[in-house]
């Protein structure tokens, strides 16, 4: 795994919400009694939902208690996987595709879209569309290439100005309709589908 | 071409909604409970005897799986059946369809399976990008559970079962069984040394069974059509429909059920329209997902698209994720991206992988940018066979093959780019 960026300023103090707590004690159950630790992925999940899609450490060790388990676990799980954010990102947070099934199909122009209007570097803040990007790997979705994600959302089968109107969308406080945005309804063939037709 | 009625995932495509409603329309939940009374035994021989594979990409038989379980559950060591939709292989996207628009077949999957393997609780480990897949299937099982088809007495089988879903969060390494076990166990995914295999020794110590999405999914409609009809598509051993994703250069990209051992060629062309700029601007295809070697034209003009076949040109079915590479893309690249994927994913736990991932992957961008030495091509070669077999899981076979692949098929093209150096340095 790649290095990770920690948020340079931290806040003191982290606590869930009413209903987070409640949605904590649910989770629990999932897991054996004498098993708490494994609730550590989602409850960092639920961190990261609450504080603006980033955690605090704060967070890692509020969860470290719940769970009665050491800090640095925590530490290392939350720095292990990619998807937990531990500094701050864009409201609209843009996650490109570049490994090869999309790069063959032109994920490159969506990059050079996130560096035209959302930031030069990845990970930097662009603060008019209260927007940040990376590059990522595989999102299977490959059918569906080039493709993003926004947030919780895929937005698939994109190009280049596709890409660019949903980006400028951000200014209005908009998100598009997500998933493949040239009307396919999952991943069937655009024309001369020969398969699972209703009247054949 | 497989015939519609022979489709074992009749709303692949989304047409219908994934609800139980209709799910039930299209036959899943049908007579559970009856295949359930023929008992475990039946199930297994049964499974066994269709000769279904794990669709996860190793291809180990279903069957023969199962049968590790130990026969009697001991009360302080339950069994538990794992689910893997941690589906990250670049160029795989089947499960995914499984999840978001048959997730009944999956659900019903996961109570046959459960009861052959004597587990009582069933975790479906999810990737974690998949959040509206996640949450759709979330519904299907709210909906399970209301309708009495999971929990107590399950499909009035009189067995019981629970199923949770549990979110990834962005390792590949995951969708490797021990790791997805560490995970699901609250640590970081670091892949687990075997023996033990996680049959006997898996999730929190007890026996487990991890299956894939597609592998599960398929169960109940061989235990009702019968292992016959599932064996009469494909060739001896590599039996049955499988879902081909066919991503890259190709016309009309999509997913397809089809039958085993179908030939690349008429994959393609059939059903994904073809090569863009047509087939005689192929250049290669990756058959399996992004482990799997690369195949030049002239093999993919007669390959057959199965375990065995794809085996003999030194190649695999992995996960059956295709991409076409025309000849408008610069080969190297597109291999060198791979290996920038595998540098990015490595757990980092066995020294082979973690610096020779990041090796092979600069070795490659120097050759691209011509500031490499002819002997270099050689030197990446053996840096492949450093990682090969010297790691705890097969991480740095998947990360080595796609290497070795280029360099076996496209040599040429990488002394080309060597010899630009010299040009260069004259000029």
């Amino acid at each position: 795994m790649s290095g990770k960026k920690i948020a340079k300023e931290q806040p003191d103090q982290f606590e869930f919400s009413l209903d987070n707590k409640k949605i904590i004690e649910k989770l629990l159950l999932k897991y054996p009694e004498d098993r708490k630790k494994s609730a550590v992925m989602p409850l960092l999940y639920l961190a990261q939902r609450q504080n603006n899609n980033w955690i605090p450490l704060a967070a890692l060790r509020l969860i470290s208690n719940i769970l009665n388990m050491p800090y640095i676990k925590v530490y290392e799980v939350a720095t292990f996987y990619t998807m937990y954010n531990l500094s701050p990102v864009g409201k609209y947070f843009v996650q490109v595709c570049t490994t090869t099934p999309c790069m063959i199909k032109g994920s490159g122009k969506i990059v050079d879209m996130c560096k035209k209007h959302i930031s030069s570097k990845q990970g930097e803040l662009n603060k008019e569309l209260n927007s940040s990007w990376t590059e990522v790997e595989c999102l299977g979705a490959c059918v569906n290439a080039p493709m993003m994600q926004i947030n919780d959302q895929y937005y698939e089968d994109l190009n280049e100005s596709i890409a660019e109107k949903i980006f400028l969308s951000f200014k209005n406080n908009q998100l598009p309709k997500f998933g493949s945005q040239i009307g396919r309804v999952s991943s069937e063939p655009t024309n001369n589908r020969k398969t699972l037709n209703r009247n054949a | 071409m497989l015939k519609d009625k022979d489709r074992i995932f009749k709303n692949l495509y989304g047409d219908d909604s994934f609800a139980l409603s209709s799910a039930l329309k299209r036959g899943d939940w049908n007579a559970t409970d009856k295949i359930l009374a023929k008992g475990k035994e039946w199930i297994i021989s049964e499974i066994k005897n269709s000769e279904l594979r794990g669709r996860g990409g190793a291809g180990f038989p279903t069957g023969v799986k199962w049968s590790f379980a130990p026969k009697n559950v001991q009360p302080n060591k339950p069994h538990y059946l794992i689910i893997n939709a941690d589906e990250s292989e670049p160029g795989t996207c089947k499960d995914r369809e499984i999840l978001r628009n048959e997730p009944h077949k999956l659900l019903e999957g996961c109570l046959i399976s459960s009861f052959a393997v004597g587990a009582k609780k069933c975790y479906i480990y999810i990737r974690g990008e998949y959040v509206r897949e996640g949450e759709i299937l979330q519904k299907a099982i709210d909906e399970a559970y209301e309708n009495g088809l999971l929990g107590e007495n399950a499909a009035k089988s009189g067995w019981s079962l629970d199923v949770y879903i549990h979110y990834g969060a962005g390792a590949y390494i995951c969708g490797e069984e021990t790791a997805l076990l560490e995970s699901l166990e609250g640590k970081r995914g670091l892949p687990r040394l075997k023996p033990p295999f996680p049959a006997l020794i898996g999730l929190y110590g007890c026996p487990t069974i991890v299956n894939n999405v597609e592998t599960v999914a398929v169960v109940p409609e061989i235990l009702k059509r019968g292992a016959k009809w599932f064996s009469s598509f494909g060739r001896p051993k590599n039996r049955g429909t499988k879902i081909f994703c066919i991503s890259g250069n190709v016309n009309n990209p999509c997913n397809v059920e089809e039958t085993m051992s179908i030939p690349l060629k008429e994959l393609v062309e059939e059903h994904a329209g073809g090569v863009v700029g047509g087939w005689e601007n192929l250049q290669a295809v990756i058959p399996g997902g992004s482990s799997m070697p690369l195949l030049p034209k002239q093999i993919c003009d007669k390959v057959l698209m199965d375990f065995d076949s794809l085996i003999e040109v030194e190649s695999g079915l992995g996960t059956a994720g295709v991409v076409v590479i025309n000849k408008d893309q610069d080969i190297v690249k597109c291999i060198s991206r791979i290996a920038r994927f595998y540098k990015h994913e490595s757990c980092g736990q066995c020294t082979p992988c973690r610096e020779g991932c990041g090796w092979m992957w600069r070795m490659l961008e120097r050759i691209n940018r011509g500031e490499s030495n002819i002997e270099e091509i050689d030197m990446l070669m053996d840096v492949t066979k450093q990682i090969e077999g010297h790691t705890i899981c097969a991480f740095g076979e998947g990360s080595a093959w796609p290497v070795q692949g280029l360099l076996r098929h496209f040599k040429a093209e990488l002394i080309d780019k060597c010899e630009n150096l010299g040009n260069r340095k004259i000029a």
